[in-house]
């Protein structure tokens, strides 16, 4: 008994993250015309998880007590190269999605070792470095346009066994293959240790520039999955600014909806999922209830602030002050 | 218990000669030490004499600038902790270690977890963790438990478990008792005494004289960097030893009390004052010109107590009355104000007391900023007046008033946090435990400071670990246990029988005179 309690503790953050999301969803779907169908499940997914892996990887950065803002850039340069290379055959294609990949995780070493390295402050690093990665998008891609293999992009956006959206498969087997070794690894636990508290970390012989830089490749790897799964959604390659400084504003949104602590060293990636899911349920919302698109943005604002303050809800039980500030 | 290991005739640990400089300051200068296996060698000095720059060059946190290090008449140098664990030094520092957000079991393996495939071994973690708490004598804490939940003292015993899963040969402590309930000292002090047996060498830091007498084979005294004596436990007195680390007699430790006021109507007056089931119907008043203890052991409600009366706390009951009339104190803001006049010098100086990377100026004039400054701009010449005089009055040793207030030594910082709210000139004045992990010559200005302030008419509610203390500056000493007042102590009667025996919350057998 006792056992399960310390391991809510543990799991705070990342419940909570799934309990905003599974009220918002619920409301959204109760008040969908169709209700639960494999369609409209597969349309939520769809957009649902290219904001989740931004999540994602904004979530590996933040537990390290930094911050990407180069997430959506890389997530719009990776569109962009996709649309060149993730063509042809089969196995041109694998080479195509191999090195979309590779490029992520490439953009993520460079913010990476300009912060480790070069001690610069991850926010105005990632500021700079994200403005390249949009710059090379602009050059890949001045006009939008490109293609991707659409058997490949048919597969990965469509439905298994007509019921369960591929695209959540994908997002899982990115959960099992990437989070989960990493959050079990010397190097993960490392990650969470430099953003708890570095001095300590380093007084026991962590390897904390080790963790960080994994924790920043592994971001642009996630971001470039994120880039990728863009291509297969919607065909093209645009390198359109908008896009990509809207994914990083929401990126960390959905990291903080999801139970990850800005300060670092709590939450997780999984929680950064459902706090994408979240985040993307607060536009969809306003679809079912047929907002005027003049007012959407700022209802969103609003919906998005109410699902902050219900994480935020237990420092109300906050009996000693200066618990606010642990 | 199995032999200890000798592989040579020579010592288990040696320094030679070793020194290191920061910047200008020497820190060290041809410091040497021998560290015997099997034995408990207790190192003593003011804070600054040197001896956390040695420990940290043991430890491999810092590398000599000169000078050589031998284990086992091998020649070693360490250049990370991991490394000098791995060679078998292993330490528990003052400053924790720990943490916060990972859990204890997460915790003690940090450095060299258990590995399955590549990735943690959870459960062998689990019971290396337990292996390890039940050897630091902690194993009523769950390997779970996130230690930013745990209380100080239940985090230094993690501390030593996390050390001890290193199975070192050396095992340093620095001041690792200084959080400690008097209950887990006794557990640590069985724990060492087992581990001393085992044949473990163990390099033991602390101020408390007591603690040292009952625990160390032999002893080094650092000054100014370098070690001037070492001796035999036992053969040298106490004041000997007072003079040895400061280099000087030191004048009574305490400075004497006046006669008790009684007439004088208090300013400071708590009816029923309860919170949660941490704090339960505290009643007490404090009158000017008074210092008042709380004692006890550690945790039970003291802390709580001055934060309550501070404005932290929420959702108190019962009265606080100023003067005799009855106030809300809803935040610390309200506390402070003219009106009121109560400051607190916190028991954390480095998170709740100082903001460490700005200059001691800032840090000094920050609780009182809306007093220095008019129409919301700060008057410098004002600020810098202020400023001087509390430099002057306390005695901090500063290169000057913009430094970073971290880079000066633990007492100097304490100074600091105490001269931040004397600047408000407050006529109440509460403290928590003000000089934990201080050397013996800051304590004694502080406390004849206290006793001036009193004197000046200050009420002061003061709460220290430190029996010694409780004796030597305390007019009252108000006893807590799980939260309730069991005993309140007046002149005479303040003993260190009677603290222990109230605070354990016993009746006390009457006094037999030797």
């Amino acid at each position: 008994m006792t056992e399960w309690r310390y391991w809510l503790n543990e799991q705070r953050g990342t419940l909570m993250g799934l309990a905003i999301f599974v009220i918002m969803f619920a409301v959204y779907i109760v008040n969908h015309p169709a209700g639960l169908t494999a369609n409209v499940a597969q349309t939520a997914a769809n957009k649902g998880v290219l904001l989740a892996f931004v999540a994602m990887a904004q979530a590996m950065v933040v537990i390290t007590a930094g911050i990407d803002l180069s997430v959506g850039m890389i997530f719009v340069l990776t569109n962009c190269l996709a649309s060149w290379i993730v063509v042809g055959t089969p196995m041109q294609t694998t080479f195509g999605v191999f090195g979309v990949l590779l490029a992520g995780a490439l953009c993520g070493a460079i913010n990476g070792l300009l912060v480790i390295k070069g001690r610069l402050q991850p926010i105005v690093a990632t500021i700079a470095t994200g403005a390249i990665y949009f710059g090379i998008a602009l050059l890949l891609r001045p006009f939008p346009g490109g293609a991707v293999n659409e058997d490949l992009g048919d597969a990965m956006t469509g439905q298994f066994f007509g019921i369960i959206p591929s695209s959540l498969i994908v997002l899982l087997g990115a959960v099992l293959l990437v989070w989960l070794p990493f959050s079990r690894s010397e190097t993960g636990r490392a990650a969470y240790a430099a953003g708890s508290a570095e001095a300590a970390a380093f007084m026991s012989g962590v390897p904390i520039r080790r963790a960080k830089l994994a924790a920043y490749i592994l971001a642009g790897l996630l971001a470039g999955m994120g880039g990728l799964f863009l291509t297969f959604f919607t065909y093209t390659g645009e390198a359109a600014y908008a896009s990509g400084s809207g994914y990083t504003l929401w990126s960390i949104a959905a990291v903080v909806l999801g139970g990850v602590s800005l300060y670092g060293g709590r939450g997780s990636a999984i929680g950064a999922i459902f706090g994408a899911f979240a985040a993307r349920t607060t536009g969809d919302m306003l679809f079912v209830f047929d907002v005027d698109p003049l007012w959407q943005p700022l209802l969103q604002g609003i919906v998005l602030l109410i699902a902050i303050s219900i994480g935020a809800v237990g420092l109300l039980r906050v009996r000693n002050r200066l618990d606010w500030f642990l | 218990m199995a032999a200890p290991q000798k592989q040579s005739d020579g010592p288990l640990f040696r320094m030679k000669d070793i020194g290191k400089r920061y910047g200008g300051v020497r820190a060290l200068e041809s410091a040497s030490l021998v560290v015997e296996a099997g034995r408990i060698h207790a190192i003593l000095g003011e804070n600054g004499a040197g001896k956390s720059t040695l420990i940290k060059i043991m430890a491999g946190v810092i590398a000599p600038d000169d000078g050589e290090m031998l284990l086992q008449d091998q020649v070693v140098s360490f250049r990370s902790p991991a490394q000098a664990a791995a060679a078998g030094v292993a330490c528990v520092f003052q400053e924790l270690s720990l943490i916060p957000d990972l859990s204890v079991a997460d915790n003690i393996l940090i450095s060299n977890p258990p590995r399955r495939f590549g990735l943690i071994d959870r459960r062998a973690q689990r019971r290396l963790a337990e292996e390890a708490l039940a050897r630091a004598g902690a194993d009523d804490i769950h390997p779970r438990a996130l230690v930013r939940d745990l209380p100080l003292s239940r985090r230094q015993l993690v501390e030593i478990a996390k050390a001890l899963a290193w199975k070192p040969r050396i095992l340093i402590l620095d001041e690792a008792t200084s959080a400690l309930t008097a209950g887990d000292v006794t557990k640590v002090f069985a724990v060492l005494k087992r581990l001393r047996a085992e044949g473990l060498a163990i390099l033991y830091i602390s101020h408390r004289m007591h603690e040292i007498a009952e625990l160390a084979d032999e002893c080094t005294v650092f000054r100014n960097g370098r070690n001037v004596a070492s001796y035999a436990a036992g053969t040298r007195s106490n004041s000997e030893v007072v003079e040895m680390m400061i280099g000087r007699e030191v004048s009574s430790a305490f400075p004497s009390k006046p006669a008790a006021r009684n007439s004088v109507p208090p300013v400071l007056e708590c009816k029923n004052l309860s919170w949660t089931d941490r704090l339960r119907d505290i009643s007490l008043d404090v009158r000017p010109g008074e210092i008042v203890g709380l004692g006890g052991l550690d945790g039970q409600g003291q802390r709580e107590l001055l934060l309550a009366l501070f404005g932290v706390l929420r959702g108190t009951s019962g009265t606080i009355s100023i003067d005799g009339v009855p106030r809300t104190i809803a935040s610390p803001g309200v506390a402070r104000a003219g009106t009121i006049g109560m400051a607190l010098i916190p028991e954390d100086r480095k998170t709740e007391g100082l903001m460490l990377p700005m200059t001691v100026r800032e840090n000094l004039s920050l609780a009182a900023l809306d007093r220095l400054s008019s129409r919301g701009v700060v008057d410098r010449k004002r600020e810098s007046a202020s400023i001087d005089e509390m430099v002057r009055l306390l005695a901090i040793k500063t290169a000057g008033p913009d430094i970073p207030v971290g880079a000066l030594s633990g007492g100097n910082q304490q100074k600091v946090v105490i001269a931040k709210w004397l600047t408000r000139r407050p006529r109440i004045l509460l403290l928590n435990d003000p000089t934990r992990g201080i050397d013996v010559g800051t304590k004694q200005e502080i406390y004849q400071l206290l006793r001036r302030l009193a004197d000046g008419g200050a009420a002061i509610l003061f709460y220290s670990t430190d029996y010694d203390e409780l004796i030597g500056c305390c007019d009252r000493v108000i006893v807590l246990y799980d939260g309730r007042i069991v005993k309140e102590l007046t002149g005479s009667e303040i003993t260190e029988r009677a603290l222990i025996a109230s605070g354990l919350n016993v009746q006390a057998e009457p006094e037999v005179a030797a």
